[in-house]
């Protein structure tokens, strides 16, 4: 009920600054399956993200984090709430309005989800082909700056099976930022690397979405890398139970 | 504007997916464009060989200097040429359009081989020597020697069953065999080549050509009758337009047609009274078919392998349209690389089938353009079929 009442209120309110907060959800509910099964996965979620903040979401498996960030990523078809992304309302949009949201989100992965048979640089690339104002050479430019950064820069030529683990989730990066997304999503990005790894990947991720300008919100079970947060979300049972100052 | 509209082009490409997608599985791509090219030397035999078959059954039709020809409404084709009044060929010469006029006999006589004296089936023309009636450059030489009497040119394409006379003839020995009852003597050999319904042929005078008989076992026909007339028009005239006239004019024995229709006339008779054109037409399908099946299987097995990153290409942002478009660039460009070896396979072949038979199979633009439609074709389907595999990437399910 709580969660209703909040929902209109952002209704209520006018002229949502869409330049200072990238993500604004409000009574957000999500269901799976039919009759018997139907199961309530979101329960009146309330979420906002800010320009430029690093919001990681924690909380135990099957409380429904990668549904939100499905939604979030205007991937899934929402049901009920509403959900405004970097400016556009998501609830009942079309695919045209999806199609221009994804391609202002970057994704990354649990799995690295490259491209197996295209090249580091190519692979980057696919992102940023995605802006077809940029003429070919300007995106391969892009491509290879974005690979520098994440250090990468001798190994453009190579496929990701020649790659190590973490440094396919370097390119997964380097690919997410290749479109200028505003908002990054990342759902347990680091949760097929060893702790070492998975340090130097958040890291990194971190300057990179400092240095593009960038707001995350990334889901991890990881609690060594909570730190690189501005603020923390615990999710249970479909609701966001805490909000925790980063350490 | 063009160099330009290129340089836009140009600046928007993109990374080549399709073609990356195909050639780093080397193993792969060569399978398949192994079986599009099976498919396509395939297709290009079969329609080869029909074509080149309807082909072969107007080689003699061909040769004549024409430009409408009259025949008899009771013809049904070169083996059952029926005779019609000859004056019908001096009314049709009456038509101002009409520049001159030549009757031909036309019928099959008992040849015997002059060295076996087996006798056998040949078709002789007949005609006045002083006509131009046939298309060969050396027959101006020839044909005065055909004003004496029982004086033949033989085909040197007939069949050998027919004798070594082109041998005989090119070692200087005078040559003479039987036809009919009729002895006749070797004047000159000319090419002609040999049709569906004459393994041989040879040309007489008109006056010779009454005194053989008939090897279907009637008697020749009689003087005042003749199986084909030959029209040529004065520069300009329109063929068409005249033999509909001539057809609401002339009595209804007698058909004119343009030479064109001649040549239809005959290849009717083939396609419609053999099954060559079903059972060569289903070999090029069974072909299509086969490369169907391969290309599906490769551009299915594609999507399907690669579900998990078509799913992450729509999470980035890219639309189905633009998937679907990989999967039929990818069959475009299937089509392209496998037409390629079957089109340099089909030229040997032919080639090969050229020398080592009589068959006239060529590498023409028809069935070049033919046979890479039908490849584009069969990928294009494959492809649209493999495509609905896409709807299965679902972006909300790859993390
Ligand atoms: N496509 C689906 N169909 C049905 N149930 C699903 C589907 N995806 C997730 N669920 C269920 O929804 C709940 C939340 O899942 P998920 O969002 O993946 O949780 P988390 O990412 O926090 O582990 C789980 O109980 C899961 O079984
Ligand atoms: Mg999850």
């Amino acid at each position: 009920m709580a969660a209703h009442s909040a929902s209109l209120d952002a209704f209520a309110q006018p002229g949502l600054d869409a330049a200072t907060t990238r993500v604004h959800i409000r009574g957000l509910n999500h269901w799976f399956g039919e009759g018997e099964q139907r199961c309530h996965v979101l329960q009146g979620i309330d979420l906002d993200l800010r320009a430029r903040e690093i919001v990681i979401l924690s909380g135990p498996s099957g409380c429904g984090k990668t549904t939100l960030l499905t939604l979030m990523g205007a991937l899934r078809a929402v049901q009920d709430g509403d959900v405004q992304v970097l400016g556009e309302q998501l609830r009942g949009a079309s695919q045209v309005v999806l199609r221009r949201v994804r391609r202002r989100i970057g994704v990354i992965f649990q799995g690295h989800n490259l491209l197996r048979c295209l090249t580091a640089e190519q692979n980057v690339q696919m992102g940023a082909d995605l802006n077809r104002q940029l003429p070919y050479r300007e995106r391969r430019l892009r491509s290879h700056q974005l690979l520098r950064e994440v250090g990468l820069a001798d190994q453009l030529g190579k496929l990701p099976a020649a790659l190590s683990g973490g440094q396919r989730q370097r390119v997964a990066i380097a690919r997410a930022l290749a479109a200028e997304p505003h908002l990054l999503l990342a759902d347990e990005p680091t949760a097929a690397l060893d702790s070492h790894t998975g340090r130097e990947v958040v890291e990194l991720l971190q300057r990179m979405v400092r240095d593009h300008g960038c707001s995350v919100l990334m889901v991890t079970h990881d609690p060594r890398i909570l730190d690189v947060a501005d603020r923390l979300l615990v999710m249970e049972d479909g609701r966001i139970r805490a909000m925790a100052a980063a350490a | 504007m063009l160099p330009e509209r290129l340089l836009h082009l140009w600046q928007r490409r993109r990374v080549p997916l399709a073609w990356m997608l195909l050639t780093r599985q080397p193993v792969r791509l060569a399978v398949a464009l192994a079986g599009i090219s099976f498919a396509g030397v395939l297709m290009f035999l079969q329609l080869g060989f029909r074509d080149a078959l309807f082909e072969a059954s107007i080689t003699i039709h061909r040769l004549f200097d024409a430009d409408v020809v009259l025949i008899s409404p009771r013809s049904t084709s070169s083996n059952a040429m029926q005779a019609f009044p000859r004056r019908r060929l001096y009314q049709a010469a009456g038509w101002q359009e009409v520049a001159s006029v030549a009757p031909v006999r036309w019928n099959f006589v008992q040849w015997k081989n002059p060295e076996t004296g087996k006798p056998r089936s040949l078709l002789a023309l007949g005609f006045d020597p002083a006509d131009s009636v046939l298309l060969l450059p050396e027959l101006e030489t020839m044909q005065p020697k055909l004003r004496l009497g029982n004086r033949v040119l033989y085909d040197r394409l007939s069949r050998k069953e027919f004798g070594p006379v082109p041998e005989w003839f090119e070692q200087g020995r005078e040559v003479r065999a039987q036809v009919g009852d009729v002895e006749v003597k070797v004047e000159g050999l000319v090419r002609m080549g040999a049709s569906f319904s004459a393994d041989g042929n040879l040309i007489t005078s008109d006056r010779t050509f009454a005194k053989f008989r008939n090897s279907r076992g009637g008697v020749g026909t009689t003087n005042g009758s003749i199986e084909l007339g030959l029209l040529r028009l004065h520069p300009g005239a329109d063929a068409e337009a005249l033999v509909r006239q001539m057809q609401a004019v002339l009595p209804p024995d007698v058909r004119p047609l343009t030479k064109d229709q001649f040549l239809a006339f005959e290849q009717n008779y083939w396609k419609s009274s053999t099954s060559i054109g079903f059972i060569f037409t289903l070999g090029a399908a069974m072909g299509v078919v086969v490369g169907s099946v391969i290309v599906y299987q490769i551009l299915f097995s594609d999507v399907s392998d690669h579900l998990a990153e078509y799913a992450t290409l729509k999470a980035m942002g890219y639309s189905h349209g633009s998937l679907v478009g990989v999967v039929m660039r990818e069959a475009l460009l299937l089509a392209l690389l496998g037409y390629f070896p079957s089109w340099v396979a089909g030229l040997g072949l032919y080639a090969l089938t050229r020398s080592q038979t009589m068959i006239p199979i060529a590498m023409t633009q028809a069935m070049a353009t033919t046979v890479f439609c039908l490849i584009l074709g069969m990928c294009t389907a494959s492809g649209l079929l493999a495509m609905r595999k896409l709807n299965q990437a679902d972006p909300a399910e790859i993390f």
